[in-house]
């Protein structure tokens, strides 16, 4: 069967067998290897992508499914050279250890920080509960988003305010 | 890697464009909803359908609203596609129904729940489900239609056992509906091993007080402790009394006693009784709190 969705901002239309989960065919149709494929049962969270702005499980979604909706993966988060607040956030407050479950953290918080601009930590812990860091760096994860949150990206590209409040 | 067997995929445009699809491709043929639960058993070969009707297209079936049934009857309506988030986040199930929100908060994790629905989650029929025990405990009535148009049955009706539903192969479960009772409070609780873990057990009440402040109506759930859901030994020593610890606690032995729980990898059978009875005393401690608290806010 045919589908046509829109990922990262761009219109794709790829012929697929119905049985291909979104996961795989993110990863070895589209070569977007960003997305990582961990447990396959909903579990672990590291193939979370967003779709129509909300994050979902890919393994747990068929490819069909996403016909017509828009897709987000991590290779969609910064805008050319200019890194997502969330992003910039992971490496402030090292929020990355083996970097496996970072795609789908990163997104999770996007999609949270959409939803919520201040979320307290707890909050946080909730939005990414359904996630597994095996390196088990929960507390830097969640100082990361907390980053992104004091950081949208408005004042992020304001480098002048940025120097002011440094200086 | 988990990829499930061959079938072919359709995309439903309606409800009637649905029931006309199972009825096209017959008994090989499976709705998807939210998928969380089929798509696993498709990857494990636990489910192998010839062909998948998607119906996540039928917005029609995602609502929540209030409305007048009989004279004097209220219900909350619930489409079949309302989402686990759209349950969790909505004023309205919290104010009138607290145990949806009580379970809402601990069925699998954020992100599962922004796909899962609830009527998936009660087609499914596993013993272990939350939203099913919920529905029993509020007594809720499960709208099914098919080519003969449509038929209401309750919750005892709908579920006829373990991942069994007396929806029928050529029907499609379409809304909930959830009588709202003056002077009435609900709760539900769960132990978990883990976020997104099933229950270990897990119980649910609902409480309507009488003017005098006994409790007029009352049912008490248990989920994942073999029984089906609701314990009637421990609603009728409740009804007609004054809500003290000393009748919870009795209730709570109760309801020890009526489950039947198995040994596996979520605990053996004493803990899980010591749990049934545990979780019932609180959640009706927490219902007839609600229910007190509820008399004379109640709007509609």
């Amino acid at each position: 069967m045919q589908i046509s969705l829109t990922i990262n901002g761009t219109d794709v239309t790829r012929e697929i067998e119905p049985r291909v989960l979104l996961v795989h065919f993110i990863r070895d149709d589209l070569r977007l290897t960003g997305t990582h494929w961990g447990c396959d049962t909903s579990n672990c969270g590291t193939c979370v992508v967003l779709m129509d702005g909300q994050p979902v499980k890919s393994c747990t979604v068929l490819a069909a499914m996403a016909d017509g909706h828009t897709i987000t993966t991590v290779e969609g988060l910064a805008d050319g050279a200019t890194l997502d607040p969330v992003q910039q956030g992971f490496m402030e407050e090292h929020g990355l250890q083996c970097g496996f479950c970072t795609p789908g953290m990163m997104l999770t918080a996007r999609a949270l920080l959409d939803h919520n601009p201040h979320p307290e930590p707890l909050e946080i812990r909730e939005a990414i509960s359904g996630q597994i860091c095996r390196c088990t760096g929960y507390a830097t994860i969640v100082r990361s988003i907390q980053w992104a949150a004091e950081h949208p990206l408005v004042a992020a590209v304001d480098t002048t305010e940025d120097e002011e409040v440094r200086a | 890697m988990q990829i499930p067997a061959p079938f072919d995929y359709v995309r439903a445009s309606s409800v009637e464009n649905a029931l006309a699809l199972l009825d096209r491709h017959g008994p090989e043929s499976r709705v998807v909803a939210g998928g969380h639960s089929l798509l696993p058993m498709m990857k494990l070969r636990l489910a192998r359908p010839d062909w998948l009707i998607d119906i996540n297209d039928l917005f029609e079936l995602d609502y929540l609203l209030i409305d007048r049934v009989l004279v004097d009857q209220h219900v909350l309506r619930i489409g079949a596609m309302t989402r686990h988030t759209t349950l969790l986040e909505s004023d309205d199930v919290q104010r009138l129904f607290p145990i949806v929100t009580d379970a809402e908060r601990v069925i699998a994790d954020p992100i599962v729940r922004n796909r899962g629905t609830i009527g998936g989650s009660l087609c499914q029929a596993d013993p272990a489900e939350d939203l099913s025990t919920v529905c029993h405990v509020l007594e809720a009535v499960a709208v099914v239609r098919g080519p003969a148009g449509e038929r209401m049955l309750s919750m005892a009706e709908f579920h006829r056992g373990p991942y069994e539903t007396a929806v029928a192969q050529n029907e499609l479960l379409i809304e909930v509906r959830v009588p709202i009772r003056e002077r009435s409070g609900s709760a539900y609780e769960k132990v978990e091993r883990r976020v997104g873990d099933w229950a270990v057990a897990a119980a649910g009440a609902s409480v309507s007080l009488a003017s005098d402040g006994t409790i007029g109506q009352v049912a008490v759930g248990l989920t994942a402790v073999g029984l089906d859901r609701n314990v009637t030994e421990v609603e009728a020593v409740l009804v007609g009394q004054a809500p003290t610890e000393e009748l919870f606690t009795e209730a709570g032995r109760l309801a020890s006693i009526a489950c039947d729980p198995l040994t596996d990898q979520r605990g053996p059978v004493d803990y899980k009784r010591h749990l049934a009875d545990e979780l019932t005393r609180r959640v009706l401690r927490a219902a007839c709190r609600r229910a007190a608290a509820s008399v004379s806010e109640i709007t509609i």
